[in-house]
């Protein structure tokens, strides 16, 4: 067989195209590749919408976290500190377990042209039951970055914007807001990779994958259950990491630029890869 | 064992449950947490040594070392650890057994890899197939440890690194002004005040090292996760104590104790750097430092 048929019967198969049966004998070093790669889009999949609701969420719980209303500061330090004190590992199996025990109910939604039915069985399910961990582990660590970055922010700003008479919404979006989110952009792009790693987990924990449709490194751990030979697929699932840690340092490292461009060249803080915030 | 367990059926709630919780199963599950802390006891200072060697290889003016030790602290950046993880017990339990294969088996020539297999003879197998039980526990406990110990290493020669760089240039000058040779140097001057600049990135590593040790599940050591998951199934009323689903309790059960672990260690690392700020020439002397974790 060869390999752009591998390609197109493997190419898609971690969300259920193409072949339904996975390589059993004669395993190719092809196939290793076109399979790890499809398991991948699960992991960017995770990834993508876990950082982009996160970054929203773990604002809020940062600024709750700032706040000086007791309520809601108890509220964000202890959620923060629930999910960056205890293993990403257990809250999957925590999760998962949970999400089993809930009553299997069914909502409708009217969306007004549509009618969408959601049901907790669907919690379950690694795409969204893994997807909320993740949601709501990576806001937990996201809101400690910013913040600090908060709290970093100099208070020299602050004053300024207060003489030009600026209060409220207005000193928050125009001068806090750039400054917290410029100061926090490095750290944030190191939990934006980390997070990305600890997309590997969801299958390994409390999540089963339905129909062998799994992620990169379920697809690596079944060729080396296969063939014995952790050699090949587990540097091809750390390669094709690799690449996608680029790709987030890449994207970052453009929005790094943008955020800092006021700033003189001599004072800008670059990207630094510090691995210090794995979970 | 207490005397009334014999009949577990007729026991009231409380007394159930004392009995629920002394069985050997439930003492296999306690046990298991020793596991968890023994490792991270046995893992903390092998891996401060890996990594005050990869610090040490990364600056050698020797340059193969040099290249080892930024191979090695490069190593983690962009893999995730959960491959290393999977990868290096696998990888040197075979690398240990084909040594052994290479030195022991009489017909050497055969290829390893038959196949799909591995296949050494059973002289060169280890533990042997003959070792007792607790061989093999003892085995793959210690190549978990190593496995723990290369990662976090790698990760410990990043943070002395950046600390040996953090020491002010002027203490180094000032010692070989003051005639100290460089081997001295390094050892009266420059190590010891590197703690306090690497003592922030290593409780750091302390804390995530301890938030990593679930992962002793994945490489099939009956660690907490196993007994919580084991435990909690549905027992039918073919079991002694039969119950429903508790995995719930028992993964809730794991989540207080590691959240009691970090607690406890944020509280011991804050007065460490208190005492390790007192005397230096920094701001961070006179105000209580946050630890970042």
């Amino acid at each position: 067989m060869s390999c752009s048929q591998t390609i197109v019967d493997y190419g898609l198969r971690s969300i259920g195209y193409g072949e339904r049966l996975l390589p059993k004998t004669d395993i190719t070093l092809c196939e290793q590749f076109v399979l790890i790669g499809s398991g991948m889009i699960w992991n960017i999949y995770f990834a993508v919408l876990a950082l982009s609701l996160g970054f929203m969420f773990s604002i809020t719980l940062a600024l709750g976290k700032a706040s000086e209303n007791p309520v809601l500061n108890r509220m964000s330090r202890g959620y923060i500190f629930f999910f960056r004190g205890s293993p990403l590992f257990i809250q999957f199996f925590f999760a998962y377990e949970a999400f089993v025990l809930l009553p299997k109910l069914g909502v409708d939604i009217n969306l007004g042209f549509a009618v969408i039915n959601a049901e907790t069985r669907w919690l379950t399910k690694a795409w969204l039951g893994a997807l909320i961990v993740l949601f709501l582990n990576t806001s937990g660590y996201a809101a400690e970055i910013f913040y600090r970055a908060y709290r970093a922010v100099p208070r020299g700003d602050v004053e300024a914007a207060q003489a030009y008479g600026m209060t409220g919404k207005t000193r928050f979006w125009r001068v806090i807001w750039p400054t917290m989110l410029r100061i926090a952009w490095p750290a944030y792009t190191n939990e934006a990779i980390f997070l990305f790693h600890a997309t590997a987990l969801a299958f390994f924990s409390g999540f089963p994958a339905w129909r062998q449709q799994g992620d990169a490194l379920y697809y690596a751990k079944y060729f080396n259950d296969k063939t014995f030979n952790p050699f090949i697929p587990y540097p091809i699932a750390a390669f094709y990491f690799i690449l996608f840690t680029l790709v987030i340092i890449f994207i970052f490292g453009l929005i790094n630029k943008r955020l800092n461009r006021h700033v003189a060249p001599s004072q800008r803080q670059s990207i630094r890869y510090r691995p210090q915030f794995l979970r | 064992m207490m005397s009334f367990c014999q009949t577990p059926a007729d026991l009231e709630s409380f007394a159930w449950f004392s009995c629920y919780l002394t069985t050997a199963n439930h003492f296999s599950f306690y046990w298991s947490f020793i596991t968890v802390l023994l490792l991270v006891f046995i893992t903390a200072p092998v891996a401060l040594l890996f990594g005050f060697g990869g610090a040490v290889a990364k600056r050698s003016t020797i340059a193969p070392l040099r290249w080892f030790g930024k191979i090695y602290t490069n190593m983690v950046r962009g893999v995730p650890e959960l491959i290393f993880f999977l990868f290096v017990p696998i990888a040197l339990d075979q690398a240990f057994e084909y040594v052994r294969y290479k030195l022991l088996c009489e017909d050497s020539s055969a290829p390893v890899y038959q196949g799909n297999d591995f296949v050494v003879c059973a002289a060169a197998k280890l533990p042997l197939s003959t070792a007792e039980a607790w061989v093999h526990t003892t085995y793959n406990f210690s190549l978990a440890v190593l496995a723990f110990a290369i990662v976090f290493g790698a990760f410990a020669a990043n943070v002395i690194d950046g600390a040996l760089s953090a020491v002010p240039k002027n203490q180094l000058e000032t010692a070989s002004a003051y005639g100290l040779s460089k081997r001295q140097t390094f050892w009266r001057i420059h190590v010891p005040q590197m703690w306090g600049y690497a003592l922030a990135g290593l409780s750091n590593l302390w804390l995530i090292l301890i938030k990593a040790t679930p992962l002793l599940f994945l490489l099939g050591i009956e660690d907490i996760v196993y007994w919580a998951g084991y435990l909690g199934k549905t027992k039918t009323s073919f079991f002694a104590y039969p119950h429903g689903d508790w995995r719930l309790w028992y993964f809730l059960a794991l989540l207080v104790f590691y959240l009691a672990m970090t607690y406890g260690s944020e509280k011991i690392i804050n007065r460490l750097s208190r005492r390790f700020a007192k005397g230096q020439a920094t701001l961070g002397a006179n105000e209580d430092k946050a630890v970042a974790t």
